[in-house]
């Protein structure tokens, strides 16, 4: 900075874009606490996403459907590949996994309600299976997780379908962490664990390893409910090429695909930042792999992370999703991070919209706490129906897009429907770039 | 006794007819020839009966149990007993990896020696082995008991919660926050207990206990690796 006293004119302060503010109050807080981040939520920083691709819309040579009048189906049936009771669906939204304990009791039961009254299914999470989420969930899908906390056979004989957890979007390859804040009684008994311990839930499943011993893991879970159930695999987006492949070879009737932006209860905030891949990147790829197996179709293919609307929704499957699951837009309908509580928020060092702290149990809105007075706050039936409302707009607006695209079904939509905004876009969607018929990597083209 | 002839039958015609008896039925006692080393045998049993398998089995033997009776009259694969909730396991041989993994009650014994990451995540099970175990057993054990009547190989009990474990023999390395705990009285009671439910002569005073230094319950940064 130049001395003013000669009167000549001051370089302006500029804040280093490397070392940005948020940046050095990280490293401030690493320094003086010797403890790395963790938090809930997904990655926040800005990746290639469904918002950098466009639908195309009818022309000419592609004739619309007429908006409320003519059909277009949004149902969808997951499991055909060997489950004898293959699970049908009303809408392709479904509520992902999120655990008992992460979440209130009510907030489980709100679930349940608004994913019933919308038609389509709710599943557990780490913890186990509640009486308030199976009560009012008509189709519950129960995860089966490296922790097996509350595993045991008669919840898997009561569920609808199976969902092995081998990796989660927003950490691949990581485990789970309960702090003890959150460990009330009830928690602690469905999880063999003494209360106010840290719950760390393993990163690994005890008993396999490898697609191979999967494909065994598979074959005792079909004879334990007497192949009735669909088994999904649930994989963080790493490498959805083989990843699904290796899916499918285990025996999956439908695999979950879970990008890096999709949410997480507790997990460190570099894992959520720096590990995995945007599900952009994934879909194709993961449908590639069905393709090249002869499976799309077949076996269902569900993603999730990040999405939000009718829109994230028909562009997921115009890519050839069968289905999404949505995670922390359900619990921001519920009324998570809500201006409502903005006080609240406030005292507590943030503001809504950025409150991240799901795993420490003091959730201003009463949804990722176990404590009695903050759960009060939120009511289950009304929860229930702000979740069955948003599910329907998301429908919608998902079908808005579909007959503008001259579909009769969701599931016809396809990529041909789809332009790309950005190079990055293209290049990870495999979807041509506005104005072009041609995306970085093309078949055919040697840049 | 009702014979059934896996190789034969096939293990769905299996499993269905060991899900069909019911607390009351009259089939009480059902021997299975020719497993041929078959995995998910007699998987997810929810009835107090008896099933002796004459051979040894591949994966998951017995896995999910609740009330049955199972004998092995052989050796087991990986994840015998995997995930038990009540019953009773017995194995005349030797057991693979993960033998009564994350199991949440009911009785393991393994009368030959039993593999790495026995009793792995165990919550509950009570597993009693005759010989050795191998690696990492009791891996993030919560609760139950493990008995070894011989010895146990490198880092038992890494990470572990509430289980109790009781090692006759040496233990190669004990993993971390796994120590040495005093015998009291009461241990030596249940140790007892858990010898006789496991057919077993040893005495319990020639075991030393281990268990959680309960240093890792809650994050430490000066604790992790
Ligand atoms: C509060 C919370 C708890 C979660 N718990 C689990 C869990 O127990 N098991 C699991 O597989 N995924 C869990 N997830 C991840 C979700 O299943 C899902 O993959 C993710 O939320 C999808 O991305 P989205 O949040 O952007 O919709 C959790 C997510 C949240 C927000």
């Amino acid at each position: 900075m130049k001395d003013d006293t000669t009167g000549a004119p001051r370089t302006m302060p500029i804040q280093s874009a490397t070392f940005s503010n948020p940046v050095n109050a990280e490293i401030r807080r690493a320094a003086a606490t010797g403890i790395y981040d963790i938090r809930g939520g997904g990655a926040k920083r800005k990746v290639p996403h469904f918002d950098d691709l466009l639908f195309l819309g009818a022309s000419i040579s592609r004739y619309p459907l007429e908006g409320y009048r003519e059909k277009c189906e949004t149902s969808v049936t997951l499991g055909t590949r060997f489950a004898s009771k293959p699970i049908e669906l009303d809408i392709p939204v479904t509520i992902a996994g999120m655990s008992f304990g992460a979440l209130s009791g009510p907030a489980k039961e709100a679930l349940g309600r608004g994913a019933t009254m919308a038609g389509t299914s709710t599943t557990t999470g780490d913890g186990g299976m509640t009486e308030e989420e199976r009560g009012h969930s008509n189709k519950l899908v129960y995860q089966y997780l490296p922790s097996r906390y509350g595993m045991n056979p008669d919840d898997l004989r009561r569920c609808d379908a199976i969902e092995i957890v081998v990796g989660q979007g927003a950490k691949p390859g990581g485990g789970g962490m309960l702090l003890g804040q959150k460990i009330s009684d009830r928690v602690a008994e469905m999880r063999n664990l003494p209360k106010g311990i840290d719950q760390r839930s393993a990163c690994r499943h005890p008993d396999w390893t490898g697609p191979d011993d999967l494909e065994i893991k598979i074959l005792e879970l079909r004879e334990i409910t007497n192949w009735e159930k669909p088994i999904y695999i649930k994989v963080g987006g790493a490498r959805p090429y083989f990843d699904t492949t290796l899916a499918v070879k285990a025996g999956a009737d439908v695999v979950v695909l879970d990008g890096m932006q999709g949410g997480t209860a507790a997990t460190q905030d570099v894992f959520i930042e720096h590990v995995g891949q945007p599900i952009l990147a994934c879909i194709r790829e993961a449908v590639r792999a069905l393709q090249d197996l002869d499976m799309h179709r077949e076996v269902q293919l569900i993603v999730s992370g990040g999405i939000r609307n009718g829109a994230d929704v028909a562009k997921a499957m115009a890519m050839g999703a069968d289905a999404v699951a949505i995670g922390t837009a359900a619990l921001i309908a519920l009324g998570d991070n809500d201006p409502k509580w903005e006080a609240d928020y406030n005292a507590l060092g943030t503001t809504a919209g950025a409150y991240d702290d799901w795993h420490e149990g003091q959730d201003p809105a009463g949804i990722t706490t176990q404590d009695p007075e903050l759960m009060k706050r939120f009511d289950p039936i009304e929860g229930g129906r702000r979740l069955n409302n948003y599910l329907k707009v998301m429908t919608l607006e998902a079908q808005t897009i579909a007959r503008a695209c001259g579909k009769n079904h969701l599931h016809n939509l396809e990529p041909e429907d789809l332009c790309a905004l950005t190079l990055e876009a293209a290049a990870m969607a495999k979807i041509p770039l506005a104005g072009t018929d041609w995306y970085p990597g093309k078949p055919g083209t040697t840049y | 006794m009702q014979t059934f002839d896996l190789e034969a039958q096939g293990l769905r015609a299996l499993n269905s007819a060991l899900h069909a008896q019911s607390a009351d039925t009259n089939q009480t006692h059902w021997e299975i020839v020719n497993p041929k080393g078959s995995h998910a045998i007699a998987v997810g049993l929810d009835a107090p009966i008896e099933v002796d398998i004459k051979g040894s089995t591949g994966y998951y033997c017995g896995g999910m149990n609740k009330q049955a009776t199972l004998h092995v009259h052989g050796s087991v694969g990986p994840g015998t007993a995997e995930n038990m909730m009540s019953g009773m396991i017995v194995v005349e041989g030797d057991a693979s990896q993960y033998a009564g993994a994350t199991g949440h009650g009911g009785t393991l014994v393994i009368k030959g020696n039993a593999s790495s990451r026995c009793g792995i995540s165990m919550k509950g099970i009570d597993i009693i082995v005759h010989g050795n175990i191998g690696h990492m057993s009791a891996f993030m054990a919560q609760s139950g008991n493990l008995v070894v009547c011989g010895d146990a190989g490198d880092a038992l009990g890494d990470s572990l919660y509430e289980a109790r474990l009781f090692v006759r023999g040496s233990v190669k390395s004990l993993g971390a926050d796994c120590i040495e705990k005093e015998m009291r009285p009461e241990h030596i009671a249940i140790l007892e207990e858990l010898l006789e439910r496991g057919q077993c002569d040893a005495k319990a005073s020639e075991f030393k206990r281990y268990g959680s230094a309960r240093k890792l319950y809650n994050f430490n940064i000066d604790n992790a690796y």
